[in-house]
C-alpha cells in the first residue's frame, strides 16, 4: 500500500484531425506532403498519480479527454509529451469481445482472446471452466461465436477480460452489458477484484456508480484536470458545473408540453414548477431531499370541488405514481388564478430522468377539464441513500435485533 | 516502442494468429485444406498448357539431374513466388482488417504482420512437401537438398516479413498502396524466371546490341526473387548447391528488408491506433 499504480505525469496527447481525409498518393503528391490537418490536443499536461489497490474514476463531458487518458493507460495511444507508468499487468475492458472470429467456436475463441490479453496456454486451461462458467456458456462453448446474441458475445469477451488477472484493470463504461443478473455478477467481481487489492481505473458517465464504487475521482474538462478528489466532493462540484447550462437546453428543447394535452378547458393548469428544500425553482434535485411541485391553474369560471392530478412517469416510460387530491383536501369552489402543493418530504426517486403529468378534474371524475401528458421534465441526481436500486426507495428504518 | 523481449514474449499470441488464420480460412469450405493444393495446381496446369503446349516452351534439363519436365521446373518457381505475393498482399492488409484489434487492446502490432505470414508458411511448406514428393516420383532424390530448401525458406520468410512490416503501417496512411500493389506484383512476375528460364534473359541481352556495356544481368538480378527462383531450381531441379553469389545477395538482401522494415514499422507504430 502507499504505492503508486498508475503514474501520469505531463501528459500531452494531440490528435489530428484532417480535413479533407483521402489516403491517397495522388492527394499526397500534389500537397507536397501527407494530408493537411488540424490538431487538436486531447490531453493537455496531466498529472496524476492513482495509489494501487484503488478504484478510480474518471470522469467529465464528452470530449473531455477522459476515454483518451484511459487509452494512453493501457498503452493504445502514445501520448506526444509526458509519461505513464503503470506497475504490473494491464487488461483493458475497453471493447468486449474484440478479435473474435465468428467461425472459430466459444472456446478457440477463449484461448486466441486471452492471448491477445497476455495470457499463456497453460494459464487458460487453469482458467477455462471458471471463464466460461462466469459467461454462463456451458452449453454453447463448442459452437461457433457467430451463432451468439450479442448479449452472449459481450459475456464471454467480458469473461476472458476479467479473468485476465490484471494489477491494474481499466474500464470504459462497459459495465451497463448483459442482463440484470450478468450486471450483478460483475459488481461483485469488481467488488472482488477490489477487495484483493487490483487497482480499477474507471471511465463513466454513471455517477450513481462512480460515488459508490470509488474511493477516488478525477474530473477532466477538455482535456485538462480539474479537480482530483473524492467522488462524492468531485460529483457535487461536477453537477452544479454541469447542470445549469443542461437546464436551459431542456428549457428550450422540450418546453413545458412535451407531451399531450387535453380538457373541456373550464379550469387550467397554466404552469408546473419543481422546488427544492429552500422553496426556489429548480429542474434537478437529489434523492432523499424535500421537494414540492406546485401547479398554478386558473379557473376560467366558478368550478366546484376540484381535483387535482399528478402523475410521474420515468424517461424510459415506466409509470411511478399516479395520484390525486381527492382524499387529501376539498375545494369548495375555485375560480380564478391559484396554486396547489404536493411535497414530498424525502424524494423516493432514484436517480434519472422523469416527467411530471398535471390535471384538473370535477369530484367525479367524469369531466376532465384540464389534462397535461409530461408537462414537465426534471433530473434526479444521487443522493442518500447512496447504494439503492430498483424504481423507488422505501424510507423505511433498519433495525438491528442482535441475539438469539 | 516494441522491444525483441516483447515480441518474444508474445510468441504464442502469434502461433494462436497463425491458426486463427489457418483455421477461419477454410472453415466452411468442403474441400477445406485441399485448396490450398488445388490453387497452385490449378494455376501450373494453366501455365503449363499455354506456355509448354500452345508456345512450345521447353523446360531447360536438370544439370546434374538429367530431369526434363515442365511442370515440376515451373512449380519450383511458381510456389516461391505464390507465397511472395499473397504473403504481401496479406501483410499489407493486416493492420486494416484488424483495426478494431488494434484500436481496442494493446499487444506488439507486428505479430499481426507476422501471422499473416506465417500462415502462408505453413501453407507453403505442405504445398512444398508434396512439390518434393512429386519430384523423388518423377526420379529426383530430393531429400538430402530439403535441409537447405529450410533455410531457403527462413530467408524468404524474413524477406517477406520486412516487406510486409513496411508496406502494412505505409497502407494505413496511405491506402492506395494496396491497389497499387496489384499492378506492381504483375511487373515483379514477368520480372522474374518463373514461367521462363533464366537462360533466355541471359541470351535476349547478349543478343541485344543496344545493351551494349550496361551491366544488365547485373541489374536483372537486383530482384532479390531470380536469386531465389535460382536457388530454390537449383535444389530440387537440378539437385546441386545453389550459386554462391545469388545464395549471398539473398541472405544480404532478406535481412536487410527485414531490418528495414521493422524499422520503417516502428517509426510508424505510434499513431496506428489513431489513424486506423
Amino acid at each position: 500500500m502507499g504505492d503508486v499504480a498508475v503514474r501520469v505525469e505531463g501528459v500531452h496527447k494531440r490528435f489530428r484531425l484532417y480535413a479533407e481525409r483521402n489516403q491517397s498518393l495522388k492527394a499526397a503528391m500534389m500537397r507536397g506532403g501527407r494530408a493537411k490537418y488540424d490538431e487538436f490536443w486531447a490531453l493537455r499536461d496531466v498529472d496524476l498519480e492513482i495509489p494501487a489497490g484503488s478504484t478510480f474514476a474518471l470522469i467529465g463531458e464528452n470530449g473531455s479527454g477522459k476515454s483518451t487518458l484511459l487509452k494512453c493507460m493501457a498503452r493504445i495511444l502514445r501520448p506526444d509529451r509526458g509519461r505513464i507508468t503503470v506497475a504490473g499487468k494491464v487488461s483493458a475492458l475497453l471493447e468486449l469481445g474484440a478479435g473474435f472470429h465468428p467461425e472459430l467456436s466459444g472456446r478457440e475463441n477463449v484461448y486466441l482472446n486471452a492471448s491477445i490479453l497476455g495470457l499463456s496456454r497453460k494459464q487458460v486451461d487453469k482458467r477455462f471452466d471458471e471463464i466460461v462458467d462466469f459467461a454462463g456458456l456451458d452449453q454453447f462453448i463448442d459452437s461457433p461465436v457467430k451463432n451468439y446474441s450479442s448479449g452472449m458475445y459481450v459475456r464471454l469477451g467480458f469473461s476472458v477480460a476479467i479473468n485476465v488477472d490484471p494489477d491494474v484493470l481499466l474500464v470504459d463504461e462497459v459495465l451497463a452489458v448483459g442482463d440484470e443478473t450478468f450486471q450483478r455478477r460483475c459488481n461483485e467481481k469488481f467488488a472482488e477484484l477490489k477487495e484483493q487489492g487490483k487497482t480499477i481505473v474507471v471511465v463513466s458517465h454513471a455517477l450513481g456508480i462512480v460515488r459508490t464504487m470509488c474511493d477516488s475521482a478525477a474530473w477532466l474538462e477538455h482535456g485538462v484536470i480539474r479537480e482530483i478528489g473524492t467522488p462524492a466532493q468531485l460529483i457535487d462540484d461536477y453537477i452544479e458545473m454541469t447542470h445549469p447550462e443542461r437546464e436551459e437546453v431542456l428549457d428550450e428543447e422540450t418546453g413545458e408540453d412535451a407531451g399531450v394535452r387535453w380538457g373541456s378547458g373550464e379550469a387550467q393548469v397554466e404552469r408546473i414548477e419543481l422546488l427544492d428544500a429552500d422553496g426556489m425553482p429548480t429542474r434537478q434535485v437529489r434523492m432523499g431531499d424535500r421537494v414540492t411541485w406546485r401547479f398554478h391553474y386558473r379557473a376560467h369560471q366558478s368550478l366546484p370541488k376540484a381535483v387535482f392530478g399528478f402523475g410521474l412517469h420515468r424517461l424510459d416510460g415506466v409509470h411511478v405514481s399516479g395520484i390525486n387530491s381527492r382524499e387529501s383536501f376539498s375545494l369548495a369552489e375555485i375560480n380564478g388564478p391559484g396554486h396547489v402543493d404536493f411535497t414530498s418530504d424525502r424524494l423516493p426517486l432514484l436517480p434519472g430522468t422523469y416527467d411530471v403529468t398535471a390535471a384538473i378534474h370535477s369530484w367525479d371524475n367524469l369531466e376532465t377539464w384540464d389534462h397535461r401528458n409530461k408537462a414537465l421534465r426534471f433530473d434526479v441526481e444521487p443522493g442518500l441513500p447512496r447504494e439503492a436500486e430498483g424504481v423507488v426507495v422505501l424510507h423505511g428504518e433498519w433495525t438491528p435485533h442482535p441475539g438469539p | 516502442m516494441t522491444t525483441v523481449a516483447e515480441l518474444s514474449a508474445s510468441r504464442e499470441l502469434l502461433a494462436n494468429l497463425v491458426s486463427r488464420e489457418l483455421r477461419g480460412k477454410y472453415k466452411r469450405s468442403t474441400l477445406g485444406w485441399a485448396w490450398s493444393l488445388i490453387n497452385p495446381l490449378a494455376l501450373a496446369a494453366m501455365f503449363t498448357l499455354v506456355f509448354s503446349v500452345v508456345f512450345a516452351a521447353e523446360a531447360p534439363r536438370g544439370n546434374p539431374s538429367g530431369l526434363k519436365f515442365f511442370p515440376l521446373h515451373l512449380l519450383c518457381a511458381l510456389l516461391p513466388w505464390t507465397f511472395l505475393s499473397s504473403g504481401m498482399t496479406g501483410s499489407i492488409a493486416s493492420l486494416t482488417t484488424n483495426a478494431n484489434l488494434v484500436k481496442k487492446v494493446y499487444f506488439p502490432r507486428e505479430v499481426l504482420v507476422g501471422s499473416a505470414v506465417l500462415a502462408l508458411v505453413v501453407t507453403l511448406v505442405i504445398e512444398m512437401s508434396v512439390l518434393a514428393v512429386a519430384l523423388l516420383i518423377a526420379g529426383n532424390n530430393v531429400l538430402p537438398w530439403l535441409p537447405m530448401v529450410v533455410v531457403l525458406l527462413a530467408l524468404q520468410t524474413a524477406f517477406v516479413v520486412g516487406l510486409g512490416l513496411a508496406l502494412s503501417v505505409l497502407n494505413v496512411y496511405f491506402r492506395d498502396i494496396q491497389h497499387f500493389l496489384t499492378i506492381f506484383l504483375q511487373l515483379w512476375f514477368y520480372a522474374s524466371p518463373v514461367i521462363y528460364p533464366i537462360r533466355l534473359v541471359e541470351e535476349a541481352i547478349a543478343t541485344t546490341t543496344a545493351l551494349d556495356g550496361v551491366p544488365a544481368m547485373a541489374i536483372y538480378k537486383f530482384n532479390p526473387m531470380v536469386g531465389f527462383i535460382q536457388s530454390y531450381r537449383a535444389l530440387l531441379y537440378d539437385l546441386r548447391f545453389p550459386d554462391w553469389a545469388d545464395l549471398g545477395w539473398v541472405t544480404a538482401a532478406s535481412l536487410g528488408t527485414l531490418v528495414l522494415g521493422w524499422k520503417v514499422f516502428q517509426r510508424f507504430e505510434p499513431r496506428l491506433a489513431e489513424e486506423l
